[in-house]
């Protein structure tokens, strides 16, 4: 029986054949490995691996498994990794509760249904009631809020975090950081962050990796 | 994957009537063309081309109309790029002339011709007051012999392709910084821009001017419409022999299309050497430090050449349009005496086929050129390799061919496989021209898409024609409808591969245009030129209010 939790085992990502960053980890359900390095080190290269977008450029190899299932194998819409950019990212031809119908799995079906999961995901992010909203109305804390409400009403099997902190201002940062945590952690989900900022690593809590120095 | 479909079908599509059709071409120039019998190689039919009455001459007009367009529309646009980009009255003019690129030659060659013929617009307002006119003078103005109207009516659209070629071109160089740069070193406006910015500028446009070398040196409808008629350019004549009703006129006319190809690359080598005299000056300049700081008159020129050539296509857009309402209209009334819909009610049922045939044309050349545009540029990010220089040129080659020397002898493949003047082909030829405009149009805002919006998306599970579908298009709404208007406006403006292609039975709104233009009604040619004016216009109408109608609720999707 395989261990929960995100397992990391040998992922290499090389360019032009330079290594860039090796990686052997275990990250159990709901913890956080922080990843820190300097830009160009490999770190957003390496969260392309993992959610299988990784630009022709860059040669990654090695396994990733979570929860027993190697997602490196899959192509990247089978391997329900939820990601967080710096930005938002909502998309803005949907409304609010477009965005989470979009994310929601087509599994939950049935109209009503689908309508509250979505309201209880925005009221879980403290946003409820903002569903028929424009995405580009709301100020950028809510975006952020949305996201990762987005990200969360998908019913991922892991989260990559990339600098998803570093656009907010200092006290929203601090916020967005104990919430994305401690639903990480509600849900069980192993998380990888890469960051130049060590306050999210220290937030983080988790083990730090750090590549490239 | 469909996708690895994309690159090679749509080489195939382009390059593929370009070499069938010069191969048509070439063969029975020497002799070769089996349906007619012919089987033995010649050299006979040159001698007859040479024998044609005023042949060189012919072929002098075309030459000469081809350098001396490309030369003044690109000289127009560069000294007015350098000496008025950045100002507030350059983007006001840009935005008079942009309209003008979706306006079918043709309608602006008919907008001039009747601006400036003895009977035009111009003469009327000044006549009889200042010129004491009763009656038009007895002036070959239109149709002049050294097809000077010729040259200015595709001038008139040159000017607006290159403006906008150019101004596509810019954001890639730091023009902003650059200017500042210059100014600073005490370089006057147009030097500092000529020296500093415009070599990297012209680097990017280089294909667009050589399309309109090719196409002004082999230009069929304005040279009919305004050109010179005894000799008449050399493609117009072309055009005459293919059409004949003995067939054996082909031998002559594929000859005729090989001195064609000859002329314009004559013309082609002839700029190689324009060019290497505009470096040259360019260099001497720069190592003596010339500021040219008093570049007043320079600017002022070009200013007036661009604003000329826009005012005069949009003035005899209105003539066109006053006269298809016009009663009785005599010279030298600036008005006609009384408006009529009787134009329009007569030429309306008569219009419906040739509109028909217009739209199903340009909508599926545009659908299956913008959908191929689609899996090349997907196929472009898959690989994460951009197209080469290589892969572009021939993008271009359909451009940068004389249209008249391959469409010929794609007439002959399809005449040999029973498809001419089959809807099919119709489209397949439009689709050859407008594919080169519906990619470029479509590559840089499908390259500034934030891609991490793909990756969001599958990350929720969504598949990649979902994420396309659902994310992508939408989000690029306004692109792929701009590209849409963009083709659609391509493929209703052309006329030589519907001319030839459709053979008569099937007709466009600017092939019926251009047939008209002999008979002279004016009435009659206004109400075509009017669609083929409103047609493209309505395309990017559509471009505009359509994303704006959609999105209205979205403020993040407002322009």
């Amino acid at each position: 029986m395989a261990a929960k939790g995100l397992s990391l085992d040998k992922v290499t990502i090389a360019l032009d054949g330079r290594v860039l960053l090796s990686l052997t980890r275990h990250v159990p359900p709901g913890s956080v490995l922080t990843v820190m390095g300097p830009s160009g080190a490999g770190k957003s290269s390496l969260l392309a691996y993992l959610g299988g977008f990784l630009d022709p450029a860059f040669s990654g190899h090695g396994r990733a498994t979570v929860d027993g299932v190697e997602i490196t194998a899959l192509p990247a819409e089978e391997r329900r990794v939820g990601i967080l950019f710096q930005d938002p990212l909502l998309f803005p031809h949907m409304s609010v509760g477009g965005n989470l119908a979009f994310a929601l799995p087509e599994t939950v079906k049935g109209r009503a249904k689908r309508v509250r999961h979505v309201d209880e995901a925005l009221g879980e992010v403290g946003l409820a009631g903002l569903a028929k909203r424009d995405p580009a109305t709301l100020s950028g804390g809510q975006k952020a809020r949305v996201a990762l409400a987005r990200v969360l009403v998908s019913q991922p099997r892991m989260l990559l975090l990339d600098e998803p902190f570093s656009k907010l201002d200092m006290e929203l940062r601090q916020q967005m950081r104990q919430l994305v945590f401690s639903k990480a952690r509600e849900r069980g989900l192993p998380v990888l962050l890469v960051t130049h900022d060590e306050a999210d690593a220290d937030a983080a809590g988790g083990e730090v990796v750090r590549i490239g120095a | 994957m469909l996708t690895r479909l994309g690159p090679p079908l749509t080489i195939l599509l382009l390059t593929g009537p370009v070499a069938f059709g010069l191969a048509g071409t070439v063969l029975p120039a020497f002799g070769f063309l089996p349906v007619l019998g012919g089987t033995e190689w010649t050299l006979a039919h040159f001698r007859t081309l040479f024998l044609e009455p005023a042949i060189v001459t012919s072929a002098v007009l075309s030459l000469a109309a081809g350098l001396v367009t490309a030369l003044v529309s690109l000289l127009a646009v560069m000294l007015f790029v350098a000496g008025w980009g950045g100002t507030r009255l350059f983007s006001r003019v840009q935005h008079m002339v942009s309209p003008l690129l979706s306006l079918p030659h043709a309608a602006a060659a008919f907008a001039l011709a009747l601006l400036i013929a003895p009977s035009g617009m111009l003469a009327r307002l000044v006549s009889p007051a200042l010129t004491g006119w009763e009656r038009p003078p007895d002036l070959l103005i239109v149709h002049d012999p050294y097809g000077l109207s010729m040259m200015a009516g595709l001038i008139a659209k040159e000017i607006p392709f290159l403006l906008l070629m150019t101004l596509a071109a810019l954001p890639q160089v730091p023009a902003q910084q650059t200017r500042m740069l210059t100014a600073a070193l005490g370089y006057g406006r147009v030097a500092g821009f000529l020296l500093g910015v415009w070599p990297a500028v012209y680097r990017q446009i280089r294909l667009p001017v050589f399309a309109v070398i090719a196409f002004a040196t082999s230009v069929v409808d304005v040279a009919a419409i305004l050109g010179p008629t005894r000799p008449a350019p050399l493609a117009v004549r072309l055009v005459t022999w293919m059409n004949d009703p003995d067939l054996s006129m082909r031998y002559l006319a594929s000859t005729g299309a090989l001195l064609q190809l000859a002329v314009t690359a004559t013309a082609m080598t002839a700029w190689l050497a324009l060019e290497r005299a505009g470096t040259f000056l360019c260099r001497l300049a720069i190592f003596r430090g010339m500021r040219l700081r008093q570049d007043a008159v320079v600017r002022g020129l070009s200013l007036g050449m661009v604003l000329l050539a826009a005012s005069a296509v949009l003035a005899g857009l209105a003539t066109l349009a006053i006269w298809s309402f016009s009663g009785l209209w005599q010279f030298p009334d600036a008005l006609p005496s009384s408006f009529s819909l009787k134009t329009w009610i007569t030429a309306l049922p008569r219009l419906a086929a040739p509109l028909g045939t217009t739209l199903i044309a340009g909508l599926a050349s545009t659908l299956i050129a913008g959908l191929l545009a689609v899996l090349c540029l997907l196929r472009e990010e898959e690989t994460g390799h951009r197209p080469g220089r290589g892969a572009l040129t021939l993008l271009f080659l359909p451009l940068v061919v004389p249209q008249v020397a391959f469409v010929f002898g794609l007439q002959l493949f399809l005449i040999y496989t029973g498809t001419l003047a089959t809807m099919p082909a119709l489209i397949l030829a439009h689709l050859v021209f407008v594919m080169p405009y519906a990619y470029l149009a479509l590559r840089d805002p499908w390259h500034a898409f934030d891609r991490r919006y793909d990756r969001v998306a599958a990350g929720f599970g969504k598949a990649r024609w979902r994420r396309i579908l659902h994310v992508r298009l939408p989000m690029m709404t306004r692109a792929v409808l701009t590209m849409g208007a963009l083709g659609f406006a391509v493929s209703v403006g052309l006329y030589l591969p519907t001319v030839l292609v459709g053979a008569g039975r099937l007709t466009t709104i600017t092939s019926e245009a251009v047939a008209l233009a002999a008979g002279g009604d004016r009435r009659v040619i206004g109400v075509y030129a009017f669609w083929q004016m409103l047609l493209p216009m309505a395309g990017f109408g559509i471009a505009t209010l359509l994303p704006a109608l959609i999105f209205r609720r979205f403020r993040g999707m407002q322009v």
